[in-house]
């Protein structure tokens, strides 16, 4: 469905992604790991057209989409949701989802009425009429994902969605993500929460200083010394072995 | 309040605003309204671009002033009919909104820079209008002829000479029947997906951006509809007065009050800018009386109280009279209720 090769960027003499190449078949939830910094979000904005890549090819259902503008990309059912979320900050609930709904959803009544179908999936269905800038992260959270839902995308891209949030509200959007897989959404999803990595992701690839390490099953993944090292620094699978044989 | 709320009190005030000036003889409170609702309008078309849009633009009378040189110029030069001219000057306005919006929205410019470029764009008209004399006849402004013919006040738009009944209320039904449409037309939009979007992209344009909106061709249609409603005030500006000059047009006393309007009354809501209108006015009859009895008859002062009610809404009231009168419904509601 997405097949990201070769695609690089760099902001002055910082390697923000380099020769990075991904797939993400359709059906899946696919996730993006990798410490702070390796470039995961970058990445994001490369897929969904908000940055240009200096490099490589991005095609979505064999369609080639670098560099298209942003707006177009969504239109073709590839969305994505910000990791420092963007709240239409003064409008309710309901009409940060229904404006999102817009999209493939002429009246406005329509729209509204989608909102409330919407919100409901992810859970918020009590707070239709809050103003979205007064709720929680979590709320905040969820809001970012009803919206890209209700954009009624084809894949989804998900930017640390679960950061922030306690067990019991993580357990949560566990649920709701893997929901939305099962309406037949594809996802693409970078996390930090391992636990949520683990029980969600049909594969993994894993990036880091801006490039791909390692890739495969996430039970696979966290074995491997590459990120190991990756994540806990110089020297650390060796020492880790160590210690499993001792 | 929902927009439902709003219509309502939207067309309570509307009814007023019908029937009210009937029982007013005195000819000085029409002129007042006249003013209030030419204001309002002029606000309105200001409010459309920045307080749904939040694309604040500084010189706001380059639609006004462009609308009224075109429907002075049409009859001045060519001997057209005003009621023909104001659809080419409402139109042509337009045209010169898609060419700004078009040069701002493209190259991405927001906030201050979108603020000075349509001042920059003002003065350049402002100029222009000076300096391009065998158009516009310069600084000398345009002055068109009297009709005293009362048979033909309709025809001409001009009901200096007309019979009793147009005679005092004829602009005063003109600028209310422009400011009814408009209105309407403003919450048409803001029930729309267009007026959504347009919000959307006040709120947080990349988000709007990623949400699949084309936050450029919202921006250009919004600036469109602007031009329109504050072009129609140009038009009735010179059907009133009869002439037009570069400092009017173009100077930057409209794009101040076109502005002062809404923010007073309250940004991106319908009635904020007919709020804000006659508040300003209303103040500012009572400040000139105030001002003359204690320090006599110096110009300039009255600016000086404006810009210090402007200060203490901005503190005080961030969301203007609009929200002030929400809140206080609310509270009497849940009084009410309890
Ligand atoms: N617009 C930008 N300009 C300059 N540097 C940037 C920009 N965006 C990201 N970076 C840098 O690129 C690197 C990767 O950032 P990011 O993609 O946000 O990482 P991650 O999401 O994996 O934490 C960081 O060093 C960050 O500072
Ligand atoms: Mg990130």
């Amino acid at each position: 469905m997405l097949e990201v090769s070769g695609v690089s960027k760099h902001f002055g003499g910082l390697k923000a992604v380099s020769q990075a190449t991904l797939s993400v078949p359709e059906g899946k939830i696919i996730s993006l790991i990798g410490p702070n910094g390796a470039g995961k979000t970058t990445l994001f904005a490369l897929i969904s057209g908000f940055i240009k890549p200096d490099e490589g090819e991005i095609k979505f259902q064999g369609q080639s989409i670098a560099g298209r503008k942003p707006h177009l990309i969504c239109q073709l059912g590839l969305v994505r949701t910000f990791q420092i979320v963007r709240p239409f900050a003064n409008l309710s609930v309901a009409e940060n989802i229904a404006v999102a709904a817009h999209i493939w959803i002429a009246k406005r009544t329509d729209a509204l009425l989608k909102a409330a179908e919407i919100a409901k999936l992810v859970g918020m269905d009590g707070m239709l009429d809050q103003s979205a800038g007064a709720l929680t992260i979590a709320g905040r959270k969820r809001l970012e994902l009803a919206r890209a839902l209700a954009t009624n995308p084809k894949l989804l891209l998900l930017d640390e969605v679960m950061a922030g949030l306690n067990t019991t509200e993580v357990h949560e959007i566990v649920d709701v993500v893997r929901g939305i897989r099962d309406t037949g959404v594809t996802i693409l999803l970078i996390e930090h929460v391992m636990q949520a990595v683990m029980s969600l992701s049909d594969y993994s690839y894993v990036l880091n200083q801006g490039e791909l390490i390692a890739e495969g099953e996430p039970r696979d993944i966290t074995r491997d010394p590459n990120v190991i090292e990756a994540y806990l620094g110089h020297g650390a699978a060796k020492r880790i072995a160590a210690m499993e044989k001792a | 309040m929902n927009s439902r709320g709003q219509l309502l009190g939207l067309c309570v005030l509307m009814v007023i605003l019908a029937i009210g000036p009937l029982l007013i003889s005195s000819g000085r409170w029409i002129e007042f309204l006249e003013l209030t609702l030419f204001v309002a309008v002029l606000g309105q078309g200001w409010n459309v671009l920045a307080g749904y849009g939040g694309q604040y633009s500084f010189g706001h009378a380059v639609f006004f002033g462009t609308g009224a040189y075109i429907q002075a110029l049409l009859q001045f030069k060519f001997g057209w009919n005003p009621w023909v001219a104001m659809w080419f000057a409402m139109s042509g306005t337009t045209l010169i909104a898609a060419g700004i919006g078009y040069l701002s929205f493209r190259y991405g410019l927001r906030g201050s820079y979108f603020a000075l470029i349509t001042l920059a764009f003002a003065e350049a008209f402002h100029v222009l209008a000076r300096s391009l004399d065998s158009i516009t006849e310069g600084g000398r402004g345009v002055q068109l002829s009297l009709n005293q013919d009362p048979s033909q006040a309709i025809a001409e738009f001009q009901f200096n000479f007309a019979g009793p009944f147009l005679k005092t209320y004829g602009f005063y039904y003109t600028i209310f029947i422009i400011l009814l449409i408009t209105y309407l037309l403003t919450w048409l939009m803001s029930n729309s997906r267009f007026g959504a979007q347009l919000i959307a992209v006040r709120e947080n344009e990349e988000a709007a951006m990623a949400l699949g909106i084309d936050a450029f061709r919202v921006k250009m249609k919004a600036i469109c509809l602007s031009a329109i409603i504050t072009s129609s005030a140009g038009v009735y500006y010179v059907q009133k007065f009869l002439f037009i000059e570069p400092g009017i047009a173009y100077g930057p006393a409209k794009s101040v009050e076109a502005l002062f309007a809404p923010i007073i009354g309250g940004l991106g809501t319908i009635v904020g800018p007919l709020l804000g209108s006659f508040f300003i006015h209303g103040v500012g009859e009572v400040a000139k009386e105030v001002i003359v009895y204690f320090v006599g008859d110096r110009p300039g002062v009255d600016l000086i109280f404006f810009g210090m009610i402007l200060i203490l809404v901005l503190a005080f009231l961030p969301r203007g009279l609009y929200g002030l009168l929400e809140m206080l419904w609310l509270r009497l509601r849940g009084k009410h209720n309890a």
